[in-house]
C-alpha cells in the first residue's frame, strides 16, 4: 500500500522524478523551537540590557568629565573632579604582579600534572586544583591579610621580608622604589617603619596570584594533554629526554593553552574585588611604586564609594566599572581566541 | 656485513642489489659514555623505568648540602632574617648543587632534564602547599568558635563587641545564603538550561551572536554586576517610591554572575552528546523536542548537573555583589523582598574588618562554614558528574536492563506465539 504510488511514478517518469525531502515541523516542535528561541532572546535581552544600562548611566558622567576622565587621579565626582588614571594604573599593576607570580606556578603545576605526576595521583591533583579555583575569594583575602602580610612578607616592626629586600637591592628600578612624602626612603635605615611596606600592590598581587593560578593551570593542563601520543613517542624514539620531549612536543602544542590560560587569569585578576579590597589601603593618587603602602583598583573604588553616592556619583562609578568591564572583555576575548586557535590549528596526523 | 651481503648476492642472482648503510659507521667507534663491560660477566638487563639509586642519591645529597650550607650562612656567618629568605636561598643552592652532582656522571642534556623535572615538581608542591595553607589557616583561626554549639544556632544580634564566644552565631548568614542562592538558582537553572539547549541545537547567525554575548558576559567583574543591580534599585526607588537593599536584589546580582558561567559549561557538555544517538532518535521518527527531552538531556544529565553545581559554588562564594545589594544585618531576616539580608561571605568580610578579636574569630568561623559548604558542593559535583555522556552507573544500567526486559514481555504479549527461549533474550 505504501510503495505503490511511488512505484507507479517511478515507472512513468524514471528520469525526472525526484523525491522531495522537506521536514514539516509538528506542533510540538514549533512550540519547542519557540521556547528555545525565547530562552536565547531572554538571555540576550538581559545581557544587552545590563550593558546598555551601564553605558547610558555612565554617559552622564563621561560627558561631563570628557577626556579628563582618563587623566585625572582624584575621585570627587560631586566636586566635579574625578577620573580613573590612578585606579586604572593600580588595577593594571596588581593584575600584572599577579600574573607574573601566577604564570610560573601555574605552568609548573600544569606540566607536573600532565607529564610528571604518577597516573594514580593525577585525578586527585586535577580535583585539588579545581577545588582551589572554587575557594571563595574572601578566604584568600583572609589569608592575605592575616597570614601572608604580617607573618611572611612584612614581618615585625621593621617590616623584614621580600618587599623590603626588593626595595633594598632593586630600589634603583623605579617600579620598586619606595617613597614617603614624595622623597625616596632608604630601606637600609633600620628606623624606617615596616608599615610603609604594607597594603601595597605587590601584596595584593600575590594574593590575587594565588587565586588565579589554579584557573590558569587548568587551561594550560588541558592544552598540554592534547599533545598527541604519536609525537611524544616519536620524540622519545629519537632519543630525547623527558625535558627534550616536553620542549619539542608538549610546549608547542600547548602554546595556545599557555597564552589563553594566562590571559584568562589576567582577566580574573583585573576584576577581582574583595581579596584586593581587604589587603590594600585605597589612595587616589597615581602611585607607580608597587612596594609602597597604598594603592587602588577600580573594583575597590566601587566597593568603597558605592554607598555615599549621589545619582551623579553613581554614574561616575558606572563609568569606572564600564572601563574595567571593557578591559576584562578585551583580555578575555584575546584568551578565547588564543585557546580556539590552538585547538583548531594543532591537529596532528597521528 | 660482508658475509650477509655475499649470501644475499648468491641467492638473488641476476637482480643484484647493493645494500649499503646510508650513514658510514666507523668500525671501531667507542660506544658513547658506556663503561667498559667485562665480557665474561653475564649480561644484566637494564631497567629503563622507575626510580633508581643513581636518581635518588644526588637528590638527597644536594638537599642535605644545600640545607647545611644555608644554615651555616644564616646561623653563623651573617644572621640574615626571615624564613622566606632562608627557603629561597636554600632552594637556589639546592638547584645549583643538584646540577653539579648530576653533571658528574651525565651529559649536559641529562642535567637540563633533571633540573626541569625538579623545578616542575617543586612548583607544583608550592602551589598545592599554598592551597593547604589557605584552607587550613581559616580552619585553624576559626577553631575557637567552631566548638560552640550556639555558633550554629544563633544570630549576631545579641553579640556586642565584647561578648564572649558563647553568644552569637552565623545561622542568620547561612539562612541568608540559602535564600539568596535558592532564588538565584530558581531564576538561573531554567533559563540557563533552555539557553544552552538553544545554543547547542540551533545553527545560524543568531545563535552565534548569543554565544558571543554570553561569552562576553563571563568577563563581567562581579562588582560591576553588583553595581548594576544597585543602580537599578536606586532608579526604581526614585521612579516608584520603593525599592531597597534586599536579599532579592542580591539574588538578581548573583544570577547575573552565575547565568553566563552555567550556560557556557552546559553548552560544552551538550555539544559532547554523540550525534549518532540524536540521529537514531530522529530516524525512529521522534520530533525534535522528543529527541532533546528523551535523548540529549538524559544523556548529558551528569554534565549539566556539574555545570549547575559549579556555578552554585561560584555564586555562594561571591562577596562583592552581595556587599553592594543586600546590606548588612545582625539578625534574622527571612523575607527576601524587604530589609537587609546577610550572606556567609559578606558576614566573614564584615566581621574580620572589625578590630575585636572575638569578631575576627567568628569571621574565620563563618569562612570555615562557607568553605565546608563549597567543598560539599564540589564533592557532589564530582559524584554526579565525572562521567562522559551516555556512561551509566551500575544502578542505572540495571534499571535500564529491567526496563528493556519489561518491554520484551510487552512485545511478547502482542505476539500470537510467545515462545522466547533464554538464548533469544540475551
Amino acid at each position: 500500500m505504501t510503495g505503490t504510488g511511488l512505484d507507479e511514478r517511478v515507472n512513468v517518469e524514471p528520469a525526472e522524478y525526484r523525491r522531495r525531502l522537506a521536514s514539516r515541523p509538528t506542533l510540538g516542535d514549533r512550540a519547542f523551537r519557540g521556547l528555545l528561541r525565547a530562552g536565547g532572546v531572554i538571555v540576550l535581552g538581559i545581557m544587552v540590557m545590563v550593558g546598555l544600562f551601564l553605558l547610558i548611566r555612565a554617559l552622564d558622567a563621561l560627558r561631563s568629565a570628557g577626556l579628563s576622565f582618563f587623566t585625572t587621579a582624584e575621585w570627587n565626582p560631586d566636586g566635579g573632579k574625578f577620573g580613573i588614571a590612578a585606579v586604572l594604573l593600580g588595577t593594571v599593576l596588581i593584575g600584572l604582579t599577579a600574573i607574573v607570580v601566577a604564570l610560573p606556578l601555574a605552568l609548573g603545576t600544569a606540566l607536573y600534572i600532565s607529564e610528571y605526576a604518577p597516573s594514580s595521583l593525577r585525578r586527585t591533583l586535577i580535583n585539588l586544583v579545581d577545588l582551589m579555583a572554587a575557594v571563595p575569594s574572601v578566604v584568600y583575602g583572609l589569608w592575605g591579610f592575616f597570614l601572608l602580610q604580617p607573618d611572611l612578607l612584612v614581618v615585625g616592626a621593621s617590616g623584614d621580608g621580600l618587599p623590603r629586600w626588593l626595595a633594598t637591592y632593586f630600589g634603583w628600578i623605579p617600579l620598586f622604589r619606595v617613597e614617603q612624602n614624595g622623597k625616596p626612603i632608604d630601606p637600609r635605615n633600620p628606623l624606617v617603619s615596616g608599615t610603609i611596606f604594607t597594603s601595597s600592590s605587590f601584596i595584593a598581587g600575590i594574593v590575587v596570584a594565588m587565586m588565579v593560578a589554579p584557573i590558569a593551570c587548568s587551561v594550560m593542563r588541558e592544552g598540554f594533554s592534547q599533545a598527541p601520543l604519536g609525537e611524544r613517542e616519536g620524540a622519545y624514539a629519537l632519543g630525547s629526554t623527558k625535558w627534550g620531549m616536553i620542549r619539542a612536543v608538549v610546549l608547542p602544542f600547548g602554546a595556545g593553552g599557555i597564552i589563553g590560560g594566562t590571559m584568562l587569569g589576567l582577566g580574573r585578576a583585573l576584576g577581582e574585588t574583595i581579596a584586593v579590597f581587604m589587603v590594600i589601603s585605597v589612595v587616589f593618587a597615581v602611585q607607580p611604586h608597587i612596594l609602597e603602602a597604598g594603592t587602588s583598583s577600580v573594583s575597590s573604588l566601587i566597593a568603597l564609594k558605592y554607598g555615599e553616592a549621589t545619582p551623579f556619583a553613581t554614574s561616575a562609578l558606572m563609568a569606572a566599572g564600564l572601563a574595567l568591564f571593557v578591559m576584562t572583555l578585551i583580555v578575555n576575548f584575546a584568551a578565547s581566541a588564543a585557546i580556539a586557535r590552538s585547538r583548531s590549528g594543532a591537529v596532528s596526523d597521528g | 656485513m660482508t658475509s650477509f651481503q655475499t649470501a644475499g648476492r648468491a641467492s638473488s642472482g641476476a637482480t643484484e642489489t647493493i645494500i649499503e648503510p646510508r650513514t658510514p659507521m666507523p668500525a671501531d667507534a667507542a660506544p658513547l659514555s658506556a663503561p667498559p663491560v667485562d665480557p665474561r660477566l653475564p649480561e644484566v638487563r637494564r631497567t629503563t623505568h622507575g626510580f633508581q639509586q643513581r636518581d635518588v642519591l644526588p637528590l638527597v645529597g644536594a638537599l642535605a648540602a644545600s640545607l647545611s650550607l644555608t644554615s651555616v650562612g644564616y646561623f653563623f656567618l651573617e644572621p640574615w632574617s626571615g624564613v622566606l629568605g632562608y627557603l629561597v636561598v636554600a632552594y637556589l643552592a639546592f638547584i645549583a648543587l643538584y646540577a653539579l652532582l648530576v653533571s658528574v656522571d651525565s651529559s649536559v642534556t641529562m642535567v637540563k632534564d633533571r633540573i626541569a623535572s625538579v623545578v616542575a615538581h617543586s612548583l607544583a608542591m608550592t602551589m598545592l602547599l599554598a592551597l593547604v595553607v589557605v584552607v587550613s589557616f581559616a580552619l585553624w583561626q576559626g577553631r575557637s568558635v567552631l566548638g560552640h554549639a550556639n555558633f550554629y544556632t544563633e544570630d549576631m544580634s545579641q553579640a556586642g563587641p565584647l561578648a564572649g564566644l558563647e553568644v552569637g552565631g552565623v545561622l542568620h548568614a547561612a539562612v541568608g545564603t540559602l535564600i539568596m542562592i535558592s532564588i538565584g538558582l530558581a531564576l538561573t537553572i531554567p533559563l540557563g538550561v533552555v539557553c544552552a539547549v538553544f545554543l547547542s541545537e540551533t545553527r545560524g547567525a543568531f545563535a552565534r551572536f548569543v554565544r558571543t554575548i554570553v561569552e562576553a558576559m563571563t568577563a563581567m567583574p562581579s562588582v560591576v554586576a553588583g553595581l548594576f543591580v544597585y543602580a537599578a534599585i536606586i532608579t526604581l526607588q526614585s521612579a516608584v517610591g520603593r525599592g531597597q537593599k534586599s536579599g532579592f536584589a542580591a539574588s538578581i546580582a548573583l544570577s547575573l554572575m552565575m547565568l553566563p558561567i552555567m550556560i557556557r559549561a552546559a553548552d560544552v557538555v551538550l555539544r559532547l552528546v554523540p550525534g549518532n544517538l540524536k540521529e537514531a532518535a530522529s530516524a525512529l521518527g521522534a520530533p525534535r523536542w522528543r529527541v532533546v527531552w528523551h535523548v540529549v538531556l538524559p544523556t548529558s544529565r551528569s554534565g549539566i548537573m556539574t555545570a549547575i553545581i559549579l556555578g552554585t559554588a561560584r555564586g555562594i562564594g561571591e562577596t562583592s555583589p552581595v556587599l553592594l545589594t543586600a546590606g548588612y544585618t545582625t539578625g534574622f531576616n527571612m523575607n527576601p523582598f524587604s530589609g537587609p539580608m546577610v550572606s556567609l561571605p559578606l558576614l566573614t568580610f564584615s566581621l574580620t574588618k572589625s578590630p575585636e578579636p572575638g569578631f575576627i574569630a567568628r569571621g574565620f568561623g563563618a569562612a570555615t562554614v562557607l568553605m565546608v559548604i563549597v567543598l560539599l558542593l564540589f564533592l557532589l559535583a564530582r559524584v554526579v558528574g565525572g562521567r562522559s555522556p551516555g556512561e551509566l552507573t551500575r544502578r542505572q544500567r540495571r534499571a535500564r536492563e529491567r526496563r528493556s526486559a519489561r518491554d520484551l514481555e510487552r512485545f511478547d504479549s502482542y505476539l500470537p506465539v510467545a515462545d522466547h527461549s533464554e538464548a533469544d533474550r540475551t
